[in-house]
């Protein structure tokens, strides 16, 4: 094989993939950014609420918001492989999800309108380090409030109520955490999951990724017996392919969700403790909750704020 | 707090981890890559070019699209019952075949041509040429770069922490996330990283030393 | 080539063993592809809705991103590396015994840690908000070590006769350097030096595992957010991607290395000396 043919090959391929760009389907694949094939027709309905942006608010003491004021945006840490909650769509890059809409919410109270909002995809792993050095203003995404995190960080919430779930084939047999033993249990590396896996005395072989959509996929492939999450998660993912895909639907635990933020920055803590309140008042957080996760047919409580 | 004592029995687990993927995929990789050189230089066309294509691919392939394969792909193909460490042995030994194999074959062709010329005229089958003939000759050559790659090896096996196989990597993910300042997580892993690959060079050049004397 | 002296030039009976052999060989081959072809189907794999993704301007548009960013990511660590690896080669090759030391540990140390242990440590505990320039500090100072090593053997290689002449003929240290060895030297070491920015290239994609957006990672993010998640279209979408361009790479190293022995203008050094280095590469 001489350089020249070889070369010549390699470019052209290289530059049809470029080219390639140049014809296609225009757009994304989905508009809509959820990957719901099922089409529940009423539900699908409901529509987002806006947010009401406030102003002149100014929250001295912490040293978040002099970070935030210097950027003149909010930079907030988010998920993006959670159909429902925090969903990145591939093709526009666009958020969407439960989760993001609560950021939105408080970003409102805090004075800052949705297009001066940065999300930042954050692994389950990195999201002290992320926090500590202030890589993000907040986060929201699936964050548990445990007491073990929060030597590490402070939390405002919580804001939702999940419960820790399996998510199995189709006629797999394992029908609650009593039928874990022996069996290869998938879930997010760093996540409050996979440690009650390891520490639970379930007998089960945890397998620990960096998401659980490679998780979803193992179990497709017969590699992992169960994905185990959130219920609010696995509901997101049985939907994608709900042909295979069921969720056993016994939760376990309570994974109350909080905003999570600088360790100590009790200005910040306040602020977003009373914007999740108003926003729980005034309505808008059951009309997120409806055009999101609502769908999947998870039940909506407001949970009672910590003080 | 010392990170080291604190987690001993974390790093112990690690640094056995990391030890028995780099045995094992070694020891497959070695077999492989013969098997493979064998096959670049055979009679046989099918089997050159089988050769040939193996080597490119696993050369230019980064070895964590190998693992993406290993852990999603393999499994579809029938691989479902594997654990991930035998996926990642796997991956891991099919990738440093290909550098075994270029390096045993530029060992081979580094032996005078007299020798093969003379095994043919006795009669020797190819076969027989190669695994009477070239490759004990081929050893002394081949044996610093086949040290290198085991080395590579050991340091590649770092990625498999990232597909659920618990090694070193994996215990400076875990201490990480626990709060442990990185660097003196990452001054310990790295010791046990050098007494690994201290190791392996201390052997081959035992090995040298002992083969130098043999001529 | 000794390649064809290991066998003899076939008679009738072993031209048709061989090309038993050799059918066979094919067919096992063969076999092989199509098992794993009805698997992937049998699995639902070409499915049509599991590539439809791929059909659209945005996702197109995505990959080539994630294109660009790895050549940019390569592209930094390739400059970087190859300064860094000049300098401490330059260190290693000190008349001054204490740069000689420093240099020496700098390199052996950087050579022996993965690649991927010092990549996430720079990730987390300094650039945590710009995971870019962990993997190119990382790249750059394992490549450095490794290039730097090339480098010296390069300059090693070349004869002493040339070095001695330089000097009686009233060059300075850096002129020798500069004008007489480099040079030489230059010509036996760039396979060596394009197979280590292959090397480099292929690493690029651990900025993966610390979220950097490049090829592999907006791959997985594709297939991650699409319907029925198409990691399989991906890797077959991805893979030939980076194979392509690492041997675009390769081919050029071969080439300079074939051009380089055409002209045989004052005996360059053996590549063989420079090998071993180069195995130490990978």
């Amino acid at each position: 094989m001489s350089f020249r043919t070889t070369a010549a090959a390699a470019l052209a391929v290289l530059a049809l993939t470029a080219t390639a760009t140049a014809c296609g389907k225009e757009g994304s694949p989905s508009s809509s950014g959820t990957p719901d094939k099922s089409g529940s027709s009423s539900a699908a309905a409901a529509e987002l609420p806006t947010y009401t942006v406030k102003t002149g608010v100014d929250l001295a003491g912490s040293k978040t918001w002099d970070r935030i004021k210097k950027n003149g945006k909010l930079v907030v840490g988010v998920k993006a492989d959670q159909p429902n909650l925090g969903y990145q769509d591939p093709g526009s890059k666009k958020y969407s999800g439960f989760d993001i809409e609560i950021a939105k919410m408080i970003a409102a109270d805090l004075g800052f309108d949705e297009s001066k909002i940065e999300f930042k995809t954050i692994q389950s792993a990195n999201r002290e380090t992320a926090l500590a050095g202030g890589q993000v203003d907040y986060y929201v995404g699936t964050y548990t409030i445990n007491d073990e995190r929060k030597k590490s960080v402070s939390f405002a919430g919580p804001y939702f109520v999940a419960g820790q779930d399996l998510l199995v084939k189709k006629g797999s047999g394992i029908k609650s955490t009593d039928d874990l033993k022996g069996k290869k249990v998938c879930s997010a590396t760093g996540s409050t999951s996979i440690q009650r896996i390891k520490d639970g005395g379930y007998g089960a072989e945890p397998v620990e990724y960096d998401s659980y959509s490679l998780c979803v996929q193992n179990l497709a492939s017969g590699q992992v017996d169960a994905v185990t999450t959130d219920d609010a998660i696995l509901k997101g993912y049985a939907a994608q392919d709900p042909a295979n895909l069921e969720v056993v639907g016994k939760p376990f635990s309570e994974e109350p969700y909080g905003v999570g933020l600088l360790k100590d920055d009790k200005v910040l803590q306040e602020a977003l403790t009373a914007a999740l309140k108003n926003h729980e008042d005034n309505g808008d957080w059951k009309k997120a909750y409806d055009a999101t996760l609502g769908k999947s047919g998870v039940s909506a409580e407001i949970p009672q704020l910590e003080s | 707090m010392n990170v080291l004592l604190d987690n001993f029995a974390l790093f112990r687990e690690g640094f056995l981890g990391t030890v028995e993927l780099t045995a094992l995929s070694g020891a497959i990789a070695l077999v492989l890559g013969v098997i493979m050189a064998a096959f670049r230089v055979s009679p046989v066309p099918p089997l050159r070019a089988f050769g040939t294509v193996w080597v490119t691919l696993l050369r230019n392939t980064p070895l964590t699209l190998l693992f993406f394969i290993a852990a999603l792909v393999l499994p579809r193909l029938g691989l479902n019952t594997w654990s991930f460490f035998r996926l990642a042995v796997l991956a891991l030994s099919c990738y440093t075949s290909a550098f075994i194999c270029e390096a045993v074959r530029s060992g081979i062709n580094t032996v005078p041509l007299g020798q093969a010329e003379a095994a043919r005229s006795l009669g020797m089958t190819f076969t027989q040429t190669l695994r009477l003939i070239i490759l004990p000759q081929a050893t002394r050559t081949v044996l610093p770069p086949i040290g290198s790659l085991l080395i590579a090896l050991t340091k590649n096996s770092a990625i498999a922490g990232g597909f659920s196989v618990f090694e070193l990597f994996s215990v400076q993910k875990t201490l990480g996330e626990e709060g442990y300042n990185i660097f003196a997580i990452f001054i310990w892993v790295a010791v046990a990283y050098l007494i690994i690959t201290l190791f392996i060079s201390a052997v081959f050049r035992l090995l040298e030393t002992r083969l130098a004397v043999a001529r | 080539m000794s390649a064809n002296v290991l066998f003899d030039a076939p008679g009738p009976r072993a031209r048709v063993r061989n090309r038993v052999v050799g059918a066979l060989a094919a067919l096992a081959i063969l076999a092989l592809l199509w098992f794993v072809y009805r698997r992937l189907d049998d699995s639902g794999q070409f499915a049509s809705y599991l590539w439809e993704p791929f059909q659209y301007t945005d996702i197109q548009q995505r990959i080539v991103d994630g294109l660009v960013a790895t050549l940019k990511a390569f592209a930094l660590a390739a400059v970087f590396s190859l300064v860094l690896g000049a300098a401490l080669a330059a260190g290693r090759l000190s008349d001054h015994a204490p740069v000689r030391w420093v240099a020496t540990v700098v390199v052996e140390f950087f050579r022996a840690m993965p690649l991927l242990i010092m990549i996430f440590a720079l990730y987390v505990g300094v650039f945590t908000s710009a995971p870019l320039w962990a993997l190119v500090i990382g790249l750059t100072l394992y490549n450095g070590s490794v290039q730097a090593e090339i480098f010296r053997a390069g300059i090693n290689a070349v004869p002493k006769g040339q070095r001695e002449a330089a000097y009686a003929i009233g060059l300075r240290k850096t002129q020798v350097m500069v004008f007489v060895l480099i040079p030489q030297a230059t010509r036996a070491m760039l396979p060596s030096i394009i197979s280590q920015l292959v090397v480099t290239l292929k690493d690029t994609s651990l900025g993966y595992i610390i979220t950097y957006e490049e090829l592999l990672y907006t791959g997985n993010l594709i297939a991650k957010n699409s319907a029925g998640f198409p990691f399989i279209p991906m890797i077959i979408i991805v893979a030939p991607i980076y194979i392509l361009m690492c041997l675009a790479l390769s081919a050029l190293a071969n080439w300079i290395e074939r051009r380089g022995r055409r002209s045989r203008k004052g005996a360059p050094p053996k590549a063989g000396d420079i090998k071993a280095v180069e195995a130490a590469a990978e």
